[in-house]
């Protein structure tokens, strides 16, 4: 693989991403989001180059990507389950749904399947809070979850 | 034609909405014209489908879609009767009895249809304001008594004068829309279900102090609610209800949607402050205050959804017709939501001073599980946990200060009695700990050791010692806190320890479990 010219195309996108906000108050949070949509997580090779774009410490970007926990430093499993922890789910059986999905996947909250197929996250709410248990899979929300409907999805989303 | 209405807000797609909307477009054809409205907020029936009929909106619900053939078939467009029909829509006690201001629209119109937003009031309070000085507009507000919605019920009027008051060639209105406290959603179902409303009461505070800059600040949580504003925001320009000149008017104002990433401190107002000016959401000292020293130095009015939500009615209709509703120093009308476990969940708006009681068990319907309430939860992660022994609670600010609780944002999540309040009150710190913006002490180092106490305790390991500990870190925590976050963690921690001291006796769980 040609690193120089890849590392090439990577800043180039990366600018192209910050142009697009350039003209934006406070920019670096849409400009982060940018990135995310674009390269699928925030690689840590991008910070300086944001940093020189924008003028900020490579400290100063570094702690804004880090403090945010959407803000990703590798690529998620093809699915993103994001299953709902906070009080009213569970007070209907979030903490079962969640040691279901534990089971069912294999892996902990916070991780990705070997194959690369499922991340599971936990979530402190989604709005969904009369219609609980809820997650968010691949940025759609799901409500009245249990294990059965749980796969049932994930199944049908792996067809699709 | 026949109008059909099924709901877009997120929660009614949790449960299917989409595929009962393709369904019934599937099945009709051209007979029938799919509206996707909001919610009606009565969410244990959804996906309700509403059939528009002489008598009136006819509704049907839950469908689930393998339903909708033989619904149709039972006669569902022609409002026939069946198993899932309840009637007319507005006359349920559920709609019937509810006062609504904020979510008059709600689920009633297209959420994104100009037309329907003016056929249903949309602009008037907005007509109203840019007829009259900035200073009669903040008067207006003041004299409706109305109180920040996002939970510390501050006087809206006040902040916004001292926004007027301020001098500078530069300010902002900000909407605090990072709606991230568990049991709450009213914020989320208004921006889907009725945008223009949130937009339009922006702009009549923006006129109101002199801004000609506006942020709705939306948790990433609710990619639709972003969807749907951000188009709001676009129609809305078309029409010159955004922009310059606003409805041929002297006054200008532009306005965006910023989305936030995963911190629940950015729904603290500084910190939100912050997140926007593409920074970690660190808390930030008061004073000075956002009014005065606000998004990028500048005088801003940072208000919740619901707050804004509420200025089109108050200007459209007056300050004193709001204040006529509600009590004490608590005016005009709260939109409570009721969540967790709960037979019937959902959105209801009224005035302030109902009780807790007449809303959980009345039209809440007690538990979904069918058991008996044990406890429930009200104004998010850090309101106190309440017994169900007092359920004669009035719902206004100050009762609930009395009551050593707290109203908030008007969220109420039930648990039945299998819920054990050592674990909920251990989950307060641990979701603390996992959501400190780390600038202070107390709450940054308190809430991981309010775990780690908390273990000991219902490990049964020197026992009274760390029950006096606790309480000790909870003092410290409520005093030494910079904001709410560490500041009001002790609320479900030691209403959980007053209320249900038996739950933190070693072996309590355990116990529990074998019954």
């Amino acid at each position: 693989m040609a690193v120089e010219s890849a590392g090439a195309s990577v800043a180039e996108r990366v600018r192209a991403v910050v142009e697009a906000h350039r003209d934006e108050r406070g920019a670096l949070l849409p400009i982060l989001h940018g990135i995310q949509a674009e390269f699928g997580y925030i690689d840590p090779e991008v910070v300086p180059i944001l940093a020189a774009e924008l003028n900020l410490s490579r400290a100063d970007v570094h702690g804004v990507v880090t403090f945010y926990s959407d803000f990703r430093s590798e690529p998620a499993g093809a699915a993103t389950v994001r299953l709902c922890r906070a009080e009213a789910c569970q007070s209907v059986g979030a903490e079962k749904l969640v040691a279901d999905a534990e089971q069912v996947f294999g892996v902990k909250l916070g991780q990705t399947t070997p194959d690369g197929s499922v991340t599971l996250q936990q979530v402190f709410c989604l709005g969904n809070c009369a219609l609980g248990p809820a997650a968010q899979i691949n940025g759609r929300m799901y409500g009245r979850l249990d294990r059965t409907r749980l796969v049932e999805i994930l199944a049908k989303g792996a067809e699709a | 034609m026949i109008t059909v209405f099924v709901p877009r807000d997120s929660a009614a797609v949790s449960v299917g909405a989409d595929e009962v909307a393709a369904a019934i477009q599937r099945e009709a054809g051209d007979a029938v014209r799919v509206v996707r409205n909001g919610s009606r907020g009565m969410l244990w029936l959804e996906p309700l489908v509403e059939v528009v009929t002489e008598r009136g909106r006819i509704g049907y619900g839950p469908v689930s879609p393998a339903a909708v053939p033989g619904l149709i078939e039972a006669g569902m467009l022609a409002g026939a009767d069946h198993e899932l029909c309840h009637g007319v829509v507005d006359e349920l006690p559920w709609m019937a009895e509810q006062q609504r201001l904020c979510f008059a629209r709600v689920g009633v119109i297209d959420p994104l249809s100009t037309d329907d937003y003016e056929a249903h009031g949309g602009l008037r309070g907005l007509r109203t304001a840019l007829e009259r000085d900035p200073a009669a507009v903040v008067a207006e507000v003041t004299e409706s008594g109305l109180r920040g919605r996002g939970g510390a019920g501050f006087p809206a009027g006040i902040k916004w004068k001292t926004v007027l008051d301020a001098q500078g060639p530069l300010k902002f209105v900000c909407c605090n829309a990072d709606e991230g406290d568990s049991g709450t959603f009213a914020d989320r179902m208004l921006m889907e279900g009725d945008p223009f409303c949130l937009i339009e009461g922006m702009t009549i505070a923006a006129h109101a102090v002199g801004a000609s800059e506006g942020y709705i600040y939306i948790r990433s949580e609710y990619p639709d609610a972003v969807s749907t504003m951000r188009r709001a925001i676009d129609i809305a320009y078309a029409h010159g209800w955004l922009g310059e000149n606003i409805l041929g008017s002297d006054t200008s104002f532009d306005l965006f949607v910023r989305v936030g990433a995963g911190a629940y401190i950015c729904g603290e107002e500084t910190s939100m402050l912050e997140s926007l000016e593409g920074k970690r959401g660190m808390v930030r000292s008061k004073p000075p205050i956002p009014a005065i020293t606000g998004l990028f130095g500048k005088p801003t009015v940072v208000n919740n959804v619901l707050t804004l939500a509420s200025v089109p009615a108050i200007l459209a209709d007056g300050g004193s017709a709001y204040a006529e509703l509600g009590v004490d120093r608590s005016r005009g009308t709260q939109v409570f939501q009721l969540a967790g476990n709960i037979a019937r969940g959902g959105v209801f708006e009224t005035a302030f001073g109902i009780t807790l009681g007449e809303l959980v068990d009345g039209y809440g319907g007690g538990t979904r599980s069918g058991r008996p309430v044990r406890a429930v939860q009200v104004g998010g992660p850090l309101g106190s946990y309440v017994p169900a022994g007092q359920f004669g609670l009035p719902m206004d600010y100050e009762a609930f200060a009395e009551a050593e609780a707290m109203l908030g944002h008007g969220g109420i999540v039930v648990f039945d009695d299998t819920v054990d309040m050592a674990a909920m009150a251990r989950f307060a710190m641990e979701f603390c700990a996992e959501e400190s913006c780390g600038k202070c002490t107390p709450c940054r180092v308190g809430a991981v050791r309010g775990v780690e106490v908390i273990d000991k305790i219902t490990g049964g390991d020197d026992r009274d010692g760390n029950l006096a500990l606790l309480n000790d870190l909870c003092e410290l925590m409520t005093d030494g806190s910079l904001c709410a976050m560490g500041g009001l963690t002790p609320n479900p921690v030691r209403s959980a320890l007053n209320h249900f001291p038996d739950d933190f006796s070693s072996g309590a769980a355990t116990q529990k479990e074998a019954t």
